[in-house]
């Protein structure tokens, strides 16, 4: 069975997301860097759908996602591949076209077997403190689970654990 | 992915809440009213910083002044708490989301990988 979806802040400048899934670290791996596979899920908020997606999957290669709402809306969004180690872990850079996420950020995904289930781990990185705090003021949602963190609220469930 | 940009009396929250002060007065009133006087006293300071605090958690609807002559004694509104954890937990929807499709599709994908896998064993 799959697991209930974790966001927790970390440090001063992280938020980490995780979430397992029932199949293996290859396939897990292989949706994320797919282009084709992308678009079947990764839609983001209602009305949206992920039209554009291309991906360079070289270290140093870019690739680059566009979201479409129906009403015409169109956000992009950017980056390099810094680390490339299938189907275990992936790190790339992170770039709004509307940079509301105060610069650059570092996603590093890390995709760890569990039996025959996959614990994929997103660690999202803010280019420095300052660029943090003007995520989080644009990016409420984000920034509340950092802040949150900093109240020493708990609003993580339970650990994931395999059904 | 991250969610779009929202609304500034969110980021009035934010801000209020970033400050450890702001955060321990909060707490102290989350325990019971209480006059600017009687908040200075724990922290060590003067009564005009307490007060400039207390403007930046009343800003963002987190305190308000109660009307019993000088005293005014401060109360904690959780409301806009409430609001928050909503969009935390909007948030966390739409990864929910993305995922719920992802693992509709990492089935899709297992099974054809199982279908290749019979396939090369006749």
């Amino acid at each position: 069975m799959n697991g209930r979806l974790e966001i927790a802040a970390k440090g001063e400048r992280e938020i980490v997301i995780t979430r397992l899934f029932a199949a293996p670290p290859h396939l897990v791996f292989e949706a994320h860097t797919v282009p084709a596979l992308l678009k079947r899920w990764l839609s983001g908020p209602e009305g949206w759908t992920l039209a554009a997606c291309e991906i360079d999957l070289r270290v140093g290669g870019t690739y680059r996602y566009e979201w479409r709402h129906q009403d015409g809306r169109v956000m992009g969004m950017s980056g390099s591949y810094r680390e490339i180690e299938p189907p275990k872990r992936l790190v790339a850079t992170e770039l709004f076209d509307e940079d509301w996420t105060g610069g650059e950020t570092l996603n590093t995904q890390s995709f760890e077997a569990i039996g025959d289930h996959t614990r994929l781990t997103t660690n999202v990185l803010y280019a420095s403190a300052a660029a943090r705090d003007g995520a989080l003021s644009s990016n409420m949602e984000a920034g509340m689970a950092v802040s949150y963190g900093k109240l020493d609220v708990l609003f993580t469930g339970a650990p994931i654990e395999p059904a | 992915m991250n969610a779009p940009p929202s609304s500034d009396p969110l980021d009035a929250l934010f801000a209020a809440l970033a400050d450890p002060t702001r955060r321990a007065i909060l707490a102290r009133l989350a325990e019971g009213e209480a006059t600017v006087a009687e908040l200075a006293a724990p922290f060590a300071m003067s009564q005009p910083a307490v007060s400039k605090h207390l403007k930046v958690l009343e800003r963002a609807g987190l305190v308000t002044a109660g009307v019993d002559g000088q005293r005014r004694p401060r109360r904690m509104n959780a409301a806009p708490l409430a609001e928050a954890a909503d969009a935390i937990e909007r948030y966390r929807q739409i990864w929910e989301r993305n995922y719920r499709r992802l693992d509709v599709l990492l089935e899709e994908m297992k099974a054809v990988e199982q279908q290749s896998r019979k396939g090369r064993e006749i």
